[in-house]
């Protein structure tokens, strides 16, 4: 009978583990340092050595908020909301289609459409809306018409990605089922495809509607309207008390949407 | 004897009171003809625009790496740093105040404390940070690293905390029964439950970092974002397009660099 050694001491990790452990470590730790050293090569230390004072002077000056603003941004906040929400309808119209060409059970080719509709959802979603609005507003203008195309250009990845999965999701069988009554094609769409899909659909856009409401209230930095081109003036113009007021609004609606949201999102599911 | 009906219509899926449903697309068409009724468009401006658009897509499609490639290796090195220092800090602010914002895990004061600190930097977007980290600190990649690193402890945090919540209680109660300290039970009985999936958060962190990291530099947080905002202020579009190749580039590499590690982790 062997006899095999049992250590005398309970080890959590073998020592090769601990020391390839070590030297990830240690390799994570040297790149940070390097990295924050090529970071902090241009940082004036005299302003981040300042910056409590300045902390404590804006935050002297934003207090209290101006509340006699609000009605002024009245306005700016039925714009933030109609780009988050019209913005959100062009994303869904064009998503729709992007995610069914997109989707491996109903794509029409597989070789050339379906890798053309993929490239569309990861170029959308790689560029942030704010970076949209800022090439939009170069091209059609300042205003809200910019905003909308914005988020709706944003909304089209997000969309599209997580409704072409629900697509590849569905059950097959309801599909046979309708397809085993003599369907067409259109006609498996309508009624074995989207029913599977409709709930997703709607937790999908009211999800993305509710980021929307988020983006759409600072697209105005860049020149595409709403409450951030009021957040834009007033920050010019140091008018603390106002800014104050516009992310107190900016902050409710937040809030208020993801409300909404999520007692949508829960009835839906 | 009852008649079968000869017409199937398909029975509504989601509102199933037929007041309820007229009166939603009442309400939705109202709202359209409202909102788009506030939508002022400015043809004129559009026409014009259009040119520029198409000089826009022009220089997509024929990018200008060269002119201008000392001030875009800058941003980029900026906005690199920047993400791999902020995620790095973020996320080792975070672990503190995820585990002290376990409700099954931490005293309750404690909780409160962090769930809040959680909530603030959720409900602050990254960019309205940013302005008031450049207002503090100056311009520059310093206030943008401190505004990725807020916004990432939210983030986590709040992740994190509701992973410890979800944990098998078993194994935290084994090492308690064998008289582990807390120290200890964290250690022995929580860590190695929740590790895998912080790790993967961080690393979904790092990529959501980097994305940011191309916007903030539009108020002036430094990064790539600056150099695409100065570009755009000076109508170099061709600049702009490669500017936007990189950003699109550095993302999806880092988006299937990030899913296919999580992957190889899990």
């Amino acid at each position: 009978m062997t006899e095999t050694a049992f250590p005398a001491r309970w080890e959590h990790r073998s020592r090769g583990a601990r020391l390839a452990l070590w030297f990830g470590w240690l390799g994570l730790v040297a790149l940070f340092v390097w990295c924050w050293q090529v970071m902090t090569e241009t940082t004036i230390w005299t302003f981040v050595a300042d910056a409590p004072r300045q902390a404590a002077d804006i935050g002297d000056r934003m207090f209290p908020p101006r509340l006699s603003y609000l009605p002024e941004l009245l306005v700016p906040l039925w714009d933030t909301l109609n780009m988050a929400t019209l913005g959100t309808l062009l994303g869904v119209i064009l998503a729709v289609p992007t995610a069914f060409l997109a989707a491996r059970n109903t794509t029409p080719s597989a070789l050339l459409l379906r890798p053309v509709a993929l490239f569309v959802i990861v170029a959308s979603r790689s560029i942030n809306s704010l970076i949209w609005a800022l090439l939009l507003v170069a091209i059609l203008g300042p205003g809200i018409l910019a905003g909308i195309v914005a988020i709706g250009l944003r909304s089209v990845g997000f969309i599209g990605k997580l409704l072409y999965e629900a697509i590849e999701e569905t059950d097959v069988r309801q599909i046979e089922a309708v397809r085993a009554t003599g369907a067409s094609p259109s006609q498996v769409l309508d009624y074995g495809i989207v029913p599977q899909i409709l709930p997703a659909f709607w937790g999908i856009t009211v999800f993305r509607w509710d980021i929307n409401i988020r983006e759409s209230a600072i697209l105005g930095l860049v020149g595409a309207g709403g409450l951030g081109l009021k957040l834009n003036a007033s920050l010019n113009v140091l008018a603390w008390p106002q800014v104050t007021m516009i992310l107190l609004v900016i902050l409710a609606t937040v809030v208020l949407s993801e409300w909404v949201s999520a007692r949508v999102r829960a009835a839906v599911i | 004897m009852t008649a079968y009906p000869t017409t199937w219509r398909r029975p509504p899926q989601i509102l199933t009171h037929r007041g309820w449903r007229y009166a939603i697309q009442l309400g939705v068409l109202v709202y359209l003809i409202l909102a788009i009724g506030t939508v002022e468009v400015n043809w004129a401006r559009v026409s014009v625009g259009m040119e520029r658009g198409l000089r826009f897509v022009q220089g997509f499609l024929q990018p200008d790496f060269i002119s201008r490639w000392t001030d875009i290796s800058r941003g980029l090195v900026e906005s690199l740093t920047m993400t791999l220092t902020s995620t790095v800090v973020g996320v080792a602010l975070s672990v503190p105040i995820g585990i002290g914002a376990a409700r099954n895990f931490a005293p309750a004061w404690v909780y409160y404390i962090c769930r809040s600190i959680i909530a603030v930097s959720r409900a602050l977007q990254e960019v309205i940070i940013a302005i008031f980290f450049v207002a503090m600190f100056g311009f520059g990649p310093f206030a943008g690293f401190l505004t990725l690193s807020f916004a990432t402890i939210g983030f986590i945090g709040k992740l994190l905390a509701e992973d410890i919540e979800d944990i098998d209680e078993a194994q935290a109660e084994a090492i308690r029964s064998t008289g582990g300290s807390w120290m200890q039970v964290l250690n022995y009985g929580i860590q190695p439950q929740v590790m895998p999936r912080l790790i993967g958060l961080s690393l979904y962190r790092l990529d959501i970092n980097f994305r940011e990291s191309a916007v903030i530099g539009i108020v002036g947080a430094g990064g790539i974002g600056a150099t695409l905002n100065t570009a755009m202020d000076r109508y170099e579009y061709d600049s702009a397009g490669a500017i936007l190749l990189i950003i699109i580039g550095c993302v999806m590499v880092a988006e299937y660099g990030s899913s296919y590690l999580r992957k190889f982790l899990q």
